[in-house]
């Protein structure tokens, strides 16, 4: 089946949408956790989440409502405790991202019946995203894309030299827990992409693909959102294809990408070293050496 | 008398019940030139953290004569992380924001203040670098220039003199000297002897504060040594220039 014919079935004009969308904050969100080194910070709130999910499935409340919750009191606790360095950083991570995922595994154990949609939470399913979250995923996008705007410099600066920041009056404590709450946020949203598991791949390897081009902040976040809306509509109608789970098959797009980046990246380097010494040998130039 | 910009009173400092400092007192006055000495861990940046509000003294006042806006910041240079995306002009650039208004500030009026101050510290062709492309004395350029943008009157540096050549530690005192004429300014330095010929009084930080003020440093006996840094960083005179401290 032609690619644009896939466009008449519904289920893939919201997959297609929802790929852009989480592109756009996954890119944002994702450059900033990834140039602060908050990859491991954003996995613990990723599984403390999955704590919601069964909490959710227990109580009848919508898994994913449970899961921002799970979400966003992981972050904040993780915020908070590390400010107050009551424990290790990387303890306070492993320990609620084992915490959720124990709370999680509890309560769907507990839940009569079986959980539907259970692997959907841990793996992804892009194919299967209804309207009502295309509309939250909007909402969130516009959210992360307008606090960025406005804030870009601010966020930059306090992300480079947080005390520096402070002496210069900006409110660091406020942003930092504003922006760790839209961190828990875009991973919640995200999950109906590419699952708990496979997520922290969506928030990091666009950034680094992007990175091995540029070295500004702002080029990155551009650059991730591309390379991760590529990605997810080569990885869409790649799994579609050849009918396997969508979710994996994006990341391993994803992975495809930046190794040819690595590979684009050396040829030029390589040309270019060719091209100097080419120059350099050419006979008639003087005063080289 | 010149005007008093802080004064500390009393201060102890300190994390997690590691008591750092102990009952600092210390007033820095308009143009003075305070070199901070001490040990490793004897508590010199903890002081300078406590005067830009960064911590909070656990005993003791500060009472600030100067906005607190109106104090520079030049960080130890070794906490950055150089694979920040960020460039050289965005970081001077930074040293203009102000709260929560940084995001709003004009572009325009500040390019002009960033390329003059680049070309004062000398690295306006490197503007448009990603900071993990400098050395160690470009990225303390760097940092002078963040720290200095603002026109602050209080300029409080923390070791400006690690990582840079010896061209360079003889023009950043140059430059402190000719800036010393507007504002105040307090190096933290772990090296005594570098430091001495530019500054006008010493305090010694190991967890209490002793001050010795100007005139216990004899500038006659310091011209003799005047040029070379080094000469006087290997030399006894540091040591004995300065009184005892009276316990």
């Amino acid at each position: 089946m032609e690619f644009i014919e896939l466009f008449e079935y519904g289920f893939f004009r919201n997959a297609f949408s929802a790929a852009l969308l989480m592109s756009i904050s996954c890119g944002i969100i994702g450059t900033y956790i990834v140039t602060r080194r908050m990859v491991f910070i954003s996995g613990g709130i990723t599984h403390a989440s999955f704590g919601g999910v069964g909490i959710g499935y227990f109580f009848g409340i919508p898994p994913l409502v449970g899961a921002a919750i799970f979400a966003v009191v992981a972050a904040l606790t993780t915020e908070n405790l590390t400010r107050r360095k009551i424990l290790r950083n990387d303890s306070i991570i492993a320990i609620t991202w084992s915490l959720g995922m124990a709370i999680g595994i509890i309560f769907i154990y507990l839940t009569p019946g079986y959980a539907p949609n259970l692997m959907s939470f841990l793996f992804g399913s892009i194919i299967t995203v209804t309207l009502t979250d295309l509309l939250f995923m909007l909402v969130l996008t516009l959210a992360v894309t307008m606090f960025f705007m406005t804030f870009y410099r601010t966020i930059l600066y306090i992300s480079f030299d947080e005390q520096f920041a402070k002496t210069r009056g900006i409110p660091v404590m406020l942003m930092n827990y504003l922006l760790i709450i839209l961190v828990a946020l875009t991973i919640v949203l995200s999950i109906r992409i590419a699952g708990i598991i496979l997520i922290l791949s969506l928030l990091t390897i666009p950034q680094n693909t992007a990175n091995l081009f540029t070295n500004r902040f702002g080029r990155i976040i551009t650059g991730s959102i591309i390379t991760g809306f590529l990605a997810s509509v080569i990885g869409l109608y790649v799994s579609y294809l050849l009918n396997i789970p969508s979710g994996a098959t994006i990341i391993f797009i994803l992975v495809v990408i930046y190794l040819l980046g690595r590979l684009l990246k050396f040829i030029t380097l390589n040309y270019h070293l060719w091209i100097s010494e080419k120059l350099l040998k050419k006979p008639g130039r003087t005063g080289g050496s | 008398m010149s005007k008093l910009q802080l004064e500390l009173e009393n201060i102890s400092a300190g994390y997690q019940n590691k008591i750092v400092l102990e009952d600092v007192s210390l007033s820095v006055y308009e143009q003075d030139f305070i070199g901070i000495i001490g040990p490793n861990g004897g508590g010199k940046t903890t002081l300078l953290r406590v005067i830009l509000g960064l911590i909070k003294p656990i005993h003791g006042n500060i009472r600030y004569f100067i906005s607190r806006q109106e104090i520079g910041y030049l960080p130890q240079v070794n906490q950055f992380d150089e694979q920040f995306p960020i460039t050289v002009h965005e970081v001077v650039h930074s040293g203009l924001s102000k709260g929560i208004r940084t995001g709003l500030l004009k572009h325009k009026s500040c390019n002009e203040k960033i390329e003059e101050i680049l070309d004062s510290v000398g690295i306006h062709s490197l503007r448009n670098r990603s900071i993990g492309e400098l050395s160690g004395g470009e990225l303390q350029r760097t940092m002078l220039a963040r720290a200095i943008i603002s026109s602050p009157r209080l300029l409080v540096l923390d070791e400006p003199n690690t990582y840079v050549d010896n061209k360079f530690e003889i023009e950043l005192y140059t430059i402190l000297k000719r800036l010393n004429k507007t504002l105040s300014i307090l190096l933290v330095s772990h090296d005594v002897g570098t430091i001495t010929p530019y500054i006008k009084s010493i305090a010694c930080v190991n967890q209490k504060l002793h001050y010795h003020p100007s005139n216990e440093i004899s500038t006659e006996q310091l011209k003799i040594y005047n040029c070379p840094i080094e000469i006087i960083s290997h030399g006894q005179i540091p040591h004995r220039i300065i009184k005892d401290h009276q316990q």
